[in-house]
């Protein structure tokens, strides 16, 4: 590595916000910034005491002679134990209360949130709007809008997952929820910034879950208006558009369309292709094979690859699995 | 000139029988404990290969985020896998309690061997198998689903590695469990009669809290386990809710045996660091029975506060709420140890040898794993630091600073107990120095990171994300690191058999095991009497220049805690071949 990849990696230190976090881009970020320098400026002042009592001591009754006895002092004394065993305790009640406090604020949005509905699947992020529009995952300065919400709107998130564990993580908001299998979490937050946050995902998925990124577009509310105006309907496009929609949000972290592999097979060329399974079968790939594929993929899997694929039953409509496949046939 | 207690060159317990049957067989607690102190520092050395590969891995440059494959990731996976339930299970858990508990508790007592020689043995055997079937999973599939095994992911999506190595983790957890059990018994039944609760050293009330947490809460862990093994093997659902089952619900399991584990990990260290602050400060340590009570409260509080790993999890508001608030009733006692052992200093004779430079900077070290802890128990805080770098440096600094320092410390300290020679020179301090600037230099970093946000268990972060420099240091410093815990290792290797021969007592402790000659007999005491009084009275014992060591001296008449008591008043197993006459 040499010397300017260095200092581009020193780059956070020029980057928004303060040596510790990231900026402040959400009303919540404040107060968890707050309680973190108060327990920073205990925390410090304690260290030092007890890290400068150490090399006190231990220079000043440093042993000069081997085997040397020290002079008689008091091994016990309650009113000392009283005292420091109280004083750290009144801290940490103070702690206690401030993050107490902060918490059951960012655990109850308030009741005039806008809702925006988050899936997580390996290894990808989703985001509906109640309004029909949804969108895929995007990086920072990558393809794909993310999660596109008004400034200074209180957005309530509701959070859910496909197939494993996975948590979704703000950490220019503060904010961080897993995403369960089987249930709905909530998150929220309101946006103070326009611009573009990192979304991580902070739970352990499996293989891409480093990849598993994605972005927050804080626009103004007049942009935002605009920008759902153009979210046209899924079904008002035709099939084959819809399809690839569909296929960027939901797929496109495990297959590519240019023949090659990622985490399962790439699709194109696939339609009226003869595919050899696991244990020697051979398939040729008509409509039923690709709906079974997609909706129970553990029940052929392909050859030299894993049984990784998400199950999509009961997650895609009728509509959805047939512009998947259209999608899928047009593709040569 | 050797020292007239050195017994090196006359019949000791290294030298009584030979071969490989006489240690692999052997009831004799010293050798089980040096047995598996080699063994952890074995798995410790796997675990360490793997922590280089993680590091090598996140350097900046070494892999292109972009075109970072399928493979590469899977790889990285298991190296952080490996590396945790390695270092966790097989070396951590067991180093301190298995290996220095082992060797120096019944030594302490004044007995023979622990109350269960045999259950003894078969601990370290179900040790090895544990160890075994970790490491069969290398051949059989990749291991990736992190050491604590989270479903759905891991009796789900996961291959069937995962199927061997919770079996490795569950035969770990009997081991851990026969131990504990053991020392229970040997220190109730096999205390000499004058040597009451309040006379016991420190390190055993250390390790009498330990024993308690092993028994109460492994059970847990295996029935947790046999659990997911049940789903993985018959999809029968209890986790996974596809079938029905509920993934939060093994996250309380877990969290309930693996929050009193952290306590097992460390309360021996804090025994360990009583030990040296007395002895090397030649002074009663400072508030014995507020030390000891606060073992025993860690013990108790640490099974009510599992729930501050679930704050994000989707359990209910008020747990989390109750959760915080017992989660600082830990730390309150965490604390109290530390100014104990400060005061201990506070006009004492404190004597710069390794182990007690070790002792040192453990206060240092956690000071910083202890205080972060207190960012992560409150809610707001922790709701940003979660699965972050913050709390990977944090428990880096509590298992690794603190747990693997004391361990380290124990070792040079019982050292020339186990092998009689010293160990305690120029390198063995520049081997603390190393060790001491790699692991800050690797983990002060991660604390900022993980404040920044970055999360763990990423096998590559993108230059973008703007985390390259922590990574950059942190590899650094782990390098460093290696150098320094390789030389402490050399240090020991180069002391067994050119050490300068050790009297039975260097130091001046004043606890039993020091009144036997180094190393000591196969039965731990030539004489069967002696007295049992304060077990931190440094004015029995005194230095000799001749012995260059110090010596017994003889105890006032007059004092009542001291009196002619027989070695061990119960002894379990009489008939068995290696028993003592
Ligand atoms: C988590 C990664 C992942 C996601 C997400 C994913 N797949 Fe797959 N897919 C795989 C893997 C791995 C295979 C190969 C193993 C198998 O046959 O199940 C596969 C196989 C397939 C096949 C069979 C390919 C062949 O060559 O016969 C089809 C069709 C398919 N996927 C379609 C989809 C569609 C459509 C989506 C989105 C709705 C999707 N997949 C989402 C991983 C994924
Ligand atoms: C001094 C008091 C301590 C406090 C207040 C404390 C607090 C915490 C909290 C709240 C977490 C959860 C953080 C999160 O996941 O978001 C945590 C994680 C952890 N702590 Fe501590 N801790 C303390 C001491 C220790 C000790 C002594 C050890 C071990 C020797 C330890 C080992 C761990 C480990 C291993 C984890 C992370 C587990 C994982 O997610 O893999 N902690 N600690
Ligand atoms: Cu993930
Ligand atoms: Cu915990």
């Amino acid at each position: 590595m040499n010397l300017s990849a260095l200092l581009r990696a020193a780059a956070w230190l020029q980057q928004d916000g303060d040596y510790f976090f990231p900026v402040e881009a959400s009303t919540n970020a404040g107060e968890v910034d707050r309680i973190y320098y108060f327990i920073f400026w205990v925390s410090a002042v304690s260290f030092a005491l007890i890290v400068g009592a150490t090399i006190y001591f231990a220079i000043k009754y440093r042993r000069t002679k081997v085997g040397m006895n020290p002079e008689d002092s008091p091994h016990h004394s309650t009113s000392i134990e009283i005292v420091w065993s109280v004083i750290p305790t009144l801290f940490m009640i103070v702690m206690f209360k401030w993050g107490f406090d902060d918490y059951v604020d960012r655990r109850t949005p308030p009741g005039d949130a806008y809702q925006v509905n988050v899936h997580a699947q390996k290894w990808s992020w989703a985001y509906s709007y109640d309004e029909g529009a949804e969108t895929g995952m995007g990086w920072l300065g990558g393809e794909g809008e993310g999660l596109v919400v008004p400034v200074g709107v209180p957005i309530k998130l509701r959070i859910d997952s496909a197939d494993v564990l996975h948590s979704f993580s703000v950490p220019a908001f503060r904010i961080k929820m897993d995403a369960v299998p089987g249930r709905y979490t909530y998150a929220w937050f309101e946006a103070t910034k326009i611009g573009e946050y990192p979304v991580f995902c902070t739970e352990y998925c499996g293989t891409r879950h480093s990849r598993m990124l994605s972005k927050v577009q804080v626009l103004s509310q007049e942009d935002f208006d605009a920008w759902m105006k153009k979210q046209g309907n899924l079904a008002d496009l035709p099939p084959v558009e819809a399809g690839q929609k569909l296929f960027q949000r939901k797929c496109a972290s495990c297959h590519n369309m240019d023949g090659s592999k990622l985490i399962g097979p790439a699709l194109n060329g696939l339609y009226g292709k003869e595919e050899s399974l696991v244990g020697g079968a051979k398939v040729t790939v008509d409509d039923n094979y690709l709906r079974e594929s997609i909706l129970e993929p553990s029940a052929k899997i392909v050859e030299g690859y894993p049984d990784a694929m998400t199950p999509f039953a009961g997650q895609l409509s009728e509509d959805e699995i047939s512009w998947l496949i259209t999608y899928i046939k047009s593709v040569k | 000139m050797t020292p007239s207690t050195n017994t090196l060159e006359r019949t000791n317990y290294l030298n009584a029988t030979k071969g490989f049957m006489s240690w692999f067989w052997t009831i004799d607690h010293k050798r089980l404990g040096l047995m598996y102190m080699w063994s952890v520092v074995a798995a410790f050395i796997l675990g360490g290969f793997f922590a280089l590969k993680i590091r090598m891995t996140l350097m900046p440059g070494a892999v292109d985020f972009a075109s970072q494959t399928a493979e590469q990731m899977n790889a990285y996976n298991n190296a952080f896998t490996v590396h945790g339930a390695v270092m966790i299970f097989l070396v951590i858990i067991p180093s301190i309690p298995a290996a220095l508990g082992n060797f120096v508790v019944p030594m302490m007592l004044g007995a023979k061997d622990v109350a269960f020689p045999r259950l003894n043995r078969f601990s370290y055997h179900l040790w090895i198998i544990g160890a075994l079937l970790f490491t069969g999973t290398f051949f059989i599939g990749n291991l990736d689903t992190g050491w604590t095994f989270y479903p759905p992911y891991s009796t789900g999506s996961t291959d069937n590695t995962v199927i061997l190595a919770t079996l490795g983790a569950f035969v770990l957890g009997f081991s851990s469990i026969f131990t504990g059990l053991n020392f229970i018994v040997t220190i109730h039944k096999m205390r000499p009669a004058n040597m009451t609760w309040f006379r016991m050293p420190l390190f055993l009330w250390a390790i009498y809290a330990t024993a308690v947490i092993q028994i109460l809460a492994t059970p847990v862990i295996g029935i947790s386990l046999l659990l997911l093994l049940v789903e993985k093997t018959m999809s029968i659902g209890i986790f996974n809710p596809e079938l029905g089952g509920d993934p939060v619900f093994f996250q309380h399991l877990f969290w309930f045996y693996s929050h009193p584990a952290v306590y097992i990990m460390i309360l021996p260290g804090m025994g360990v660091m009583s030990e040296l602050f007395a002895t090397f400060s030649r002074k009663p340590i400072f508030g014995y029975k507020s030390i000891a009570m606060s073992s025993l409260a860690i013990a108790l509080f640490s099974f009510i506060v599992w729930g501050h790993h679930m704050f994000l999890s989707g359990q209910s508001q008020l747990m989390s709420v109750i959760f915080s608030a017992l989660t600082f009733s830990v730390a309150v006692p965490s604390a109290i140890k530390v100014f104990n052992w400060i005061a201990t200093m506070y006009k004492g004779s404190v004597a710069f040898t390794t182990p007690m430079i070790y002792g040192m900077s453990i206060i240092w070290l956690f000071g910083i794993g202890g205080l972060t802890g207190l960012f992560l128990a409150t809610l707001g805080t922790d709701v940003q630091f979660h699965d972050t770098y913050f709390v990977v440096a944090h428990f880096h600094y509590v298992m690794v600073g603190s747990a693997l320092f004391g361990f380290i410390g124990g070792i040079y300290y019982w050292w020339p107990k186990m092998y009689g020679r010293m160990a305690d020179n120029f390198w063995t301090k520049l081997a603390w120095f190393m060790s001491f600037i790699g692991f800050n230099l690797t983990f002060l970093p991660q604390f900022v990171g993980g404040s920044r946000g970055m999360p763990r268990r990423y096998a590559g972060y993108g230059t973008e994300a703007g985390y390259d420099s922590f990574n950059y240091w942190s590899t650094i410093g782990a390098m460093i690191l290696a150098v320094g815990l390789t030389m402490a290792l050399g240090t020991l290797i180069y002391s067994m058999f050119r050490g300068r021969k050790a009297p039975s007592n260097p130091w001046g402790g004043v606890t039993l095991e020091w009144q036997t000659p180094t190393p000591p007999p196969e039965h731990n005491f030539e004489i069967d009497a002696f007295p049992v009084g304060d077990p931190y009275d440094m004015n029995l014992c005194e230095y000799n220049g001749e012995e260059e060591g110090f010596l017994p001296v003889n105890p006032r008449a007059d004092d009542p805690c001291v009196a002619d008591v027989a070695i061990d008043p119960v002894y379990f197993e009489p008939e068995s071949e290696n028993a003592p006459a």
